[in-house]
């Protein structure tokens, strides 16, 4: 598999997300209060806003330009203004490091 | 999306949002663009997005208390002179500082419980007859094309204004007769045109069951008066208060955008930040704020005041008051009577990154005017 690294695990702070570009995508790194890493689209599927600007609550990633709102382990849309799911994608840490199946 | 220069269509202005300046809008890149923002330390950024109810809970106590206090009281003097300062307190409350509830639980950053934020929605879109769903999705769109021509559907201040019907405003007319039109049409199943481009179809049986509901909530109070032989039932709930409480959130609703900039791609251009005593902004949850809480909307109320002490080095100067801003207000809707395309145009302080062009193509040739 693709295995494609992102950033390093300590780059994300625990309940927070930061930006990964690569190949021309956007993807959304996150890291849940429980220390566990996950990896979703990186924008938006309401209006394409860069979800790394957006607040980690919990499961819940808030877009921070709507308010809108999905659960980014499993990308399901949350409510308005947001109804289209997020596609997530398979994340791995190895060495301190945090690696995306990008597909 | 970067905005590309593009001919500025001519006056007068189209604000369907199925029209002519629509399709411009979307031809030149100033539809669901990209804006300019403050840069913010990420870290600084989430401590100030961060949720929390205690605020909310401890300002709709006393709120709620308020509601009560007014009500007992116009109840009391009822009859009597007396009770028109308790009413004219109790229309603030159910039609002006609904507003700004509203809004904030729309946002969902009042609270940090969420069933707490759309009860208080929900609860506050009744009193200031705003259709939930509607307007949760037209505030979506106005966050998206703030001001910009044919793509915002809450500009309040379309030019040239019509003096008469700014006025009329500051007591919910015709906007209250006309929500209860909208309702009604509403409750038998059916979507203007224009809510077609902004709510998805997928939220329009949400919007059919709440006109049924509340066409059914809006008969108690006046069924209750026909019994009671007495006012006070359509005084306290329903369209009555929403109208003539109006006032002071149309007050404070004009300072946010009147006058300014349009079809920009910068909130230092198109919103207003105005500084209000401690009252104001409790009735209206610092929404006074205006232009940080466009540039970052996840910001809960409570840190709007902190965000803006951040902000202020990119930010053109507040009005010191609403006196202040109604000073620049006034003069520049009279003159947009008969120049359109006239604005009040921001400056910046030394500290603040330029305005960038670049963003939208109008910009400079809007810059010239007068």
């Amino acid at each position: 598999m693709p295995w494609t690294r992102a950033c390093a695990a300590d780059d994300v702070d625990a309940e927070d997300v930061i930006r990964f570009d690569h190949a021309g995508q956007v993807f959304a790194i996150y890291r849940s209060p429980d220390d566990e890493f996950f990896a979703t689209q990186g924008l938006c599927t309401h209006e394409a806003a860069c979800l790394a600007d957006g607040l980690v609550m919990d499961d819940i990633i808030e877009c921070p330009k709507h308010n809108g709102r999905f659960n980014y382990k499993t990308g399901q849309a949350k409510g308005a203004p947001v109804t289209v799911p997020l596609r997530t994608f398979p994340i791995k840490v190895e060495d301190g490091a945090v690696f995306v199946d990008i597909g | 999306m970067t905005a590309v220069a593009a001919p500025i269509p001519a006056t007068p202005r189209d604000y369907s949002l199925v029209g002519r300046d629509a399709a411009w809008a979307v031809e030149s890149g100033l539809a669901t663009a990209e804006w300019y923002h403050t840069e913010i330390p990420r870290k600084q950024m989430k401590a100030l997005m961060q949720r929390e109810d205690g605020p909310a809970i401890r300002d709709t106590i006393i709120w709620l208390g308020a509601f009560v206090v007014f009500a007992a009281g116009g109840i009391w003097f009822w009859g009597s002179w007396w009770a028109v300062p308790f009413f004219i307190c109790y229309g603030v409350l159910y039609g002006g500082s609904t507003d700004s509830r509203w809004h904030e639980c729309g946002h969902g950053t009042a609270f940090k419980t969420r069933w707490m934020n759309n009860a208080l929605y929900q609860l506050a879109c009744f009193m200031i007859m705003r259709e939930p769903t509607i307007w949760r999705w037209s505030h979506a769109r106005h966050h998206t094309d703030t001001i910009i021509v044919g793509r915002d559907p809450e500009i309040a201040f379309m030019r040239p204004p019509k003096m008469l019907m700014v006025a009329l405003n500051y007591f919910a007319f015709p906007t209250v007769p006309k929500v209860i039109a909208r309702v009604a049409y509403h409750a038998t199943g059916r979507m203007t045109d224009e809510e077609k481009t902004f709510v998805p179809e997928t939220e329009w049986p949400k919007v059919y069951a709440v006109a049924r509901i509340w066409t059914m909530l809006h008969l108690i109070p006046i069924a209750l008066a026909l019994y009671l032989q007495s006012w006070i039932p359509v005084l306290l709930v329903g369209p009555l208060p929403t109208m003539y409480g109006a006032w002071l959130e149309t007050i404070f609703g004009t300072t946010q955008h009147a006058g300014l900039a349009d079809n920009v791609l910068d909130h230092r251009l198109n919103a207003r930040t105005v500084y209000m005593n401690p009252l104001f902004r409790f009735i209206y949850w610092n929404m006074n704020y205006h232009v940080e809480h466009h540039m970052f909307p996840m910001v809960p109320y409570h840190r709007l005041r902190e965000l803006h002490e951040i902000m202020q080095p990119d930010l053109p100067k507040p009005c010191s008051s609403l006196f202040d801003a109604y000073r620049e207000i006034i003069p520049a809707l009279w003159r947009q009577r008969r120049e359109p395309d006239y604005y009040i145009r921001r400056e910046l302080p030394p500290t603040a990154r330029p305005y960038r062009p670049d963003l939208h193509g109008q910009e400079s040739a809007a810059a010239t005017a007068p």
